[in-house]
């Protein structure tokens, strides 16, 4: 299955950041050819191409933007303000498309915000980045000056009437605000946490009004759809995962980077497309779409990847984030970390996942150090059970899913450092630089 | 020191941006980092003044997220991703040789020595979505990718003899309270330095490129052949 780059095709482009850059390459035309549709058709558009979230859930877009209620006819401003948010807070682990995109060709994002923004009826639009990618942030806000100059944003948007305010937003450090409604408490400045729903955002959601919170890269895609048309998109991918996506190879591969392909490639493609695992290694487990995705090993070098295949096979397709590991790392510190990190992040709104995300890392610390004994391994699933599915938000859930994986796949690996009195793996073993780390 | 009254016009500039003013109190903090060099009682008040607030209130926000900082950071604050998959491919040997040369923990700042123009702190950070680029390096929120410990301590001592230090993959590196400037919302017009992507940005890309010239070139050659019938059935 070849590559097929869409959003990625004009990374190489010279100064590809820029306006000029952008509508060289035929940037701003989808908009034209938005504006010239009704906004209902540009959601039908959206709709048939079979566009799902890229953002790990992967739920249908152009079904979100249907869930909004009709505009209020009593009042003479069609009821309540709608709003447009963009969900660019990548920080799930594994998980670095975003952020390429947003650095390279900002205005991919932007044509992708406006129309959007026309087809839900939406007047005002803000994109929410994470804090921490400084020039990321930079050329998000040079871009967006750009297209108010150029009578993309502002009042009255190519003559047609229609008005569009664009915020970009920084975050501030807070992986918990990727979860849609804790990022609209974000955005609302207050501590972003996760919100009860229903009501879901689309009824009541930024300042409690009819809100669509979309990933960057599903909101990106929107021009490529409108300009060559639903069909189109709906003619790459699977039935049901309709489309290409961007897949993130990182870890011990040779040559790792953004892959842009069809949803349905399998790992053992993109690995050869990378260059296979590095030099005098072998695979020895991977995360399909993140740390909140349970773990694959070599066994699933040939699930498609995509949405009902990595399901199938007992994990999630995620954001796509193919983080490779290969046989020199221990995979109960790789557990640990990402534990500890889900503990740090823990919100703390809810007792499940406040509570539960420290006794995991002090459990698995202790198997960790070769201390404990082997019915700490039932203790973890026990308390991994009473986390998932009894959590508020989707954080707790994640934080069991390399864990149970782990253990399902690795039991022994766990009872080796018992028996070893510690970790058996040699750090340095793992690095790119294992010489110098060991001189 | 009391907050300056063009901080104010300014903190009012952000909470004007939005349908409602608190939304600009993330961006007003990173303001206030800027004016301050940190989240100060100071600049707590002036937040919640401006958005009629509790000091409480914005502090109970100020305290939430990791980037609001409540004692000085360097002038160049060191971020070493020690998350998983960083941290096996050298981050975790990365963090430690920092904080051995610098004589710091954790989230300290390295007293500044004789001759020092500039200082540094150094933090372990979570993913900062650049995990192709492992094991990365942030300093004042740019990426150093592809870091090794002998090329962050040189990085690090670089930046404490006030040389200018080049992003692997952006513009030169601003102070830390510049960068919260701009993390406010108030560009510094620097947004066309640095490449557009990095390489591994581009490694798909590349690949394609060559790909399609194959099939290109195998199209060619297998023209005549298709024309004259001797391959059938291909899907």
């Amino acid at each position: 299955m070849p590559l097929k780059p869409v959003l990625t095709a004009n990374w190489a482009d010279e100064r590809a950041w820029t306006l000029a850059a952008y509508t060289a390459g035929g940037g701003y035309q989808a908009l034209d050819k938005a504006l010239a549709m009704s906004p209902e058709d540009v959601v039908e558009t959206v709709k048939a191409s079979g566009l799902r979230g890229r953002g790990g859930a992967g739920f249908p877009t152009g079904m979100k933007w249907g869930f909004l209620p009709p505009p209020d006819s009593a009042d003479p401003h069609g009821g309540k303000p709608r709003y447009l948010v963009v969900n660019a807070d990548e920080s799930e682990p594994g998980t670095c498309k975003d952020i390429p995109l947003m650095m390279a060709s900002p205005h991919t994002l932007i044509e992708g915000v406006i129309i959007s923004s026309y087809a839900i009826k939406a007047r005002h639009a803000f994109i929410y980045v994470r804090g921490e990618v400084l020039h990321v942030i930079r050329r998000l806000q040079a871009a967006v000056a750009e297209a108010y100059a150029a009578g993309h944003l502002g009042t009255d948007i190519h003559g047609t009437g229609y008005d569009l305010e664009l915020v970009v937003h920084a975050g501030a450090g807070a992986y918990i605000c990727g979860e849609e409604t804790a990022l609209l408490d974000s955005l609302e400045g207050r501590r972003g946490q996760p919100r009860l729903r229903p009501p879901f955002p689309a009824v009541a959601g930024l300042y409690a009004s009819p809100t669509v919170i979309n990933n960057a890269e599903s909101i990106a895609t929107v021009p490529a759809i409108v300009k060559n048309g639903a069909d189109w998109f709906a003619g790459m991918g699977t039935e049901k995962s309709a489309g290409v996506g961007i897949f993130s190879l990182s870890g011990h591969v040779t040559r790792p980077g953004q892959y842009e392909a069809p949803l349905g490639i399998t790992l053992r493609e993109l690995l050869e497309l990378a260059g296979g695992v590095r030099a005098g290694h072998r695979l020895k487990f991977w995360t399909p779409g993140g740390s909140s995705t349970p773990l694959f090993t070599d066994e699933h070098l040939d699930v498609p990847l995509d949405f009902e295949s990595v399901a199938a096979a007992g994990s999630m397709l995620g954001t796509r984030a193919l983080q490779i590991f290969d046989e020199t790392v221990c995979v109960v510190r790789a557990v640990l970390r990402w534990t500890e990190f889900y503990k740090h992040e823990s919100c703390g709104k809810c007792t499940p996942c406040r509570e539960g995300t420290w006794w995991l890392a002090q459990v698995l610390a202790r198997l960790e150090q070769g201390q404990g004994s082997e019915a700490d391994l039932d203790l973890l699933l026990d308390q991994c059970d009473n986390i998932l599915g009894r959590s508020f938000c989707a954080l707790g859930d994640g934080a069991t899913s390399p864990i149970t994986s782990s253990i399902q796949y690795f039991r022994q690996e766990y009872v080796d450092h018992l028996t070893h009195g510690g970790c058996p793996f040699d750090p340095a073993a793992s690095t790119l630089f294992g010489q110098e780390v060991r001189a | 020191m009391s907050i300056e009254e063009k901080t104010y016009a300014e903190l009012r500039e952000i909470a004007a941006r939005y349908p409602e003013p608190r939304s600009g109190l993330l961006p007003m903090l990173h303001l206030v980092q800027a004016a301050e060099g940190c989240i100060t009682p100071d600049g707590i008040d002036a937040c919640a003044q401006v958005l009629g607030l509790t000091a409480a209130e914005v502090s109970g926000v100020a305290t939430f997220y990791t980037m609001y900082k409540r004692h000085r950071v360097g002038d160049f604050h060191v971020g070493v991703c020690t998350n998983t998959l960083c941290a096996v491919m050298g981050g975790d040997a990365i963090f430690e040789r920092l904080k051995d040369h610098l004589g710091v923990g954790n989230d300290e700042v390295a007293p500044k020595r004789q001759g020092d123009q500039y200082s540094v702190s150094v933090e372990h950070i979570e993913c900062n979505a650049a995990c192709d680029y492992a094991p990365v390096v942030m300093v004042n929120w740019e990426f150093l990718d592809n870091q090794t410990p002998d090329s962050t301590v040189r990085t690090v001592e670089a930046l404490r003899a006030g040389h200018a230090v080049t992003s692997t993959r952006g513009p030169r590196i601003c102070t830390w309270r510049e960068a919260e400037r701009v993390l406010a919302g108030f560009n510094d017009g620097r947004a066309d330095e640095g490449p557009a992507a990095g390489p591994a940005s581009l490694a798909g890309l590349k690949l394609h490129a060559t790909r399609a010239e194959i099939e290109e070139l195998t199209q060619l050659i297998d023209a005549p052949r298709q024309g004259l019938g001797l391959e059938g059935g291909n899907d």
